[in-house]
């Protein structure tokens, strides 16, 4: 099995945010490894998810619920629906260990969620764990810190 | 403008037997005179002193629109203070919380007060020689709230004289703050995990409400736990255990029957909770490990006897819950009348294992951030409200469920799960203590 080029964990990144943006929520689901999770802390420089509460913090199952709610007829908090716009910094290759085909990115980002008339802008920082399953990148974790994490915050409803 | 200020009767008149005026959700004026009025002669929830657990230690929060500190004094008593200096009116800290050493020092012009408010130094003293200082505001240092309270951690202060005296005016509700308190083996709670914080713009008082309102879930929240549901039965089909999340989310949708069955209590002066007999936190699995230290700690009857207590939301009159089996409260901050700040805080039991504390925090990820799926079913029902209550054809919400005229006569009373008695019980207490000092 040959190792990602930078090149790949960049478009990678990049893919990933925009499946986002176009709903493609199956698609997007199935870049996570199966026993990958999506990490958003809520505290400054968190380093745990467990005794720490966070925002989020999503297995499969959990981001599977969220994806299936969005969809629900009777999901009135998605009618109508929110939208959402990511624009990203060119990936960073935090590391690479191809013995323990691992690959950490880190990429500065603005997010943008709208739904009705407000309109709500986010700064943060995405961290993607990545690894090679079966030929294919796969999250292992993404983490999303927001440089405003302890704010009072307005619902967030879909996905940094 | 001026409908109601100096008019007890205009206020009074807001509340029916079973109906409230929109404008106790809506109007401006009304805010204020919340402000003025109520959330000076209740009892407010400030802060927990495992907040502030070293001497100089403060925490920086509000009672209804005053900043206050609750700071830890060489003495180790705990004093709630205004944040404001006596001096100039600046606000003696900005940050959350922190350690003061011996003494604030205000930034602007360096006066110094003890952790307990009373004046220390003021630099170049002597231009204040003859001036009569010693008859002034200022010399009094920094201005106390003038009743407070600490209860088993909890610390409550009440800004007026008017209104009852503490144990008055909490009375047996302070049973579901031991409750929580005797789930710790050591007899102790400690925050722990961080506070979420979540902006509504909606009136507080929707928040409170929504509380003991058992008719919601099944249907607000099918988006969220009957999707939960119908998500694990696919994914996991026959599973003998639950997925952490969905163990919380799935009795959201319990049937009717089993709200009505889980009964709510009433107490004096607004106070109530739901989950009497059972509730939604009934069945979640066992902590290894956890029931064992209880017994240790207390004896198997004691333990047992602290455990079966499941009481859902307790309302603590005017903006305070408790969730006790689930280690959680949460306070809902006005801000306006449109606008509500929920902080949802969680505690770790000292002395019983980190898994439970684990579960504290999921429940509280799950249920109460400005990311959870749950609180986004609340949000959008409170918001519609708050925008359907400006159409003119109706001024009046009803509250009339389960209403019996004989419920007038009775201070504390244990009822059908479904009952509105506990939103009449609250706007009772609120007519009261909003026209109490007027």
């Amino acid at each position: 099995m040959s190792a990602p080029t930078d090149q790949d964990l960049i478009g990678f990144v990049v893919h990933e945010a925009r499946l986002i943006d176009q709903h493609r929520f199956e698609e997007w689901l199935d870049l996570f490894a199966e026993d990958g999770h999506y990490w958003m802390p809520l505290e400054w420089g968190q380093t745990d998810p467990r005794l720490t509460t966070s925002l989020m913090y999503d297995d499969k199952v959990l981001l599977r619920i969220r994806i299936e709610r969005l969809k629900g007829n009777r999901t009135f908090s998605q009618k109508p629906k929110s939208r959402c716009h990511h624009v990203l910094q060119t990936p960073q290759i935090e590391t690479r260990d191809e013995a323990a085909n691992q690959y950490v990115t880190w990429t500065p980002m603005h997010y943008v969620e709208t739904r009705l008339d407000e309109q709500e802008l986010y700064a943060a920082w995405a961290t993607h764990t990545l690894t090679m399953v079966g030929g294919k990148l796969k999250i292992k974790l993404k983490r999303v810190d927001l440089v405003n994490c302890d704010a009072a915050l307005r619902s967030i409803q879909l996905f940094m | 403008m001026g409908r109601y200020k100096n008019n007890a009767k205009a206020v009074h008149d807001l509340v029916r037997e079973t109906e409230v005026h929109r404008d106790v959700y809506i109007d401006q004026e009304v805010f204020d005179l919340e402000m003025d009025h109520l959330f000076a002669n209740t009892w407010i929830y400030v802060g927990h002193d495992s907040q502030i657990p070293n001497v100089g230690d403060y925490y920086g929060t509000t009672i209804g629109r005053q900043p206050v500190l609750m700071v830890r004094h060489s003495d180790g008593a705990v004093h709630v203070l205004y944040n404001r200096c006596p001096h100039k009116g600046t606000r003696i800290t900005i940050d959350t919380c922190g350690n003061a050493g011996k003494f604030f020092r205000c930034p602007y012009h360096a006066w110094s007060f003890r952790t307990d408010g009373s004046l220390l130094a003021i630099p170049l003293r002597k231009g204040y020689e003859n001036t009569g200082l010693d008859q002034s505001e200022a010399v009094k240092g920094i201005a106390h709230v003038k009743h407070m309270k600490n209860y088993r951690g909890f610390v409550f202060a009440k800004m007026s004289d008017s209104g009852p005296g503490f144990e008055d005016y909490f009375g047996e509700s302070l049973s579901t703050i031991d409750n929580m308190v005797d789930r710790s083996p050591a007899g102790r709670l400690e925050i722990a995990g961080g506070v979420l914080r979540y902006m509504h713009n909606c009136n507080w008082k929707m928040l409170v409400e929504n509380l003991t309102d058992t008719c919601h879930p099944m249907a607000a929240h099918e988006a969220s736990a009957g999707t939960a549901i119908e998500v694990w039965k696919k994914m996991a089909p026959g599973a003998n255990t639950k997925h952490p999340a969905v163990e919380i989310y799935a009795p959201f949708m319990s049937p009717y029957e089993f709200f009505e069955k889980m009964g709510i209590r009433i107490w004096r002066n607004g106070h109530g909770h739901t989950g009497v007999h059972h509730s939604i936190h009934s069945d979640y699995s066992a902590i290894p490990g956890y029931f064992d230290n209880m017994v240790a700690a207390y004896g198997e009857t004691r333990a047992k006897a602290i455990l079966d207590e499941n009481r859902h939301n307790t309302s603590y009159f005017p903006n305070f819950t408790v969730k006790g089996p689930i280690q959680s409260i949460r306070l809902f901050k006005p801000l306006a009348p449109d606008k509500t700040l929920a902080e949802s805080w969680t505690f770790r039991l000292v002395d019983a294992p980190d898994a439970l504390l684990e579960r504290t925090l999921t429940y509280n990820r799950l249920v109460n951030a400005p990311t959870s799926i749950l609180g986004h079913d609340d949000l959008e029902m409170y918001e519609r409200a708050q925008e359907g209550l400006h159409v003119d054809a109706n001024p009046w919400v009803n509250i009339q469920r389960l209403y019996d005229p004989a419920e007038l006569e009775q201070e504390t009373a244990v009822i059908n799960g479904t009952s509105e008695w506990q939103m009449r019980n609250q706007f009772r207490a609120w007519s009261k203590f909003m026209t109490l000092s007027m």
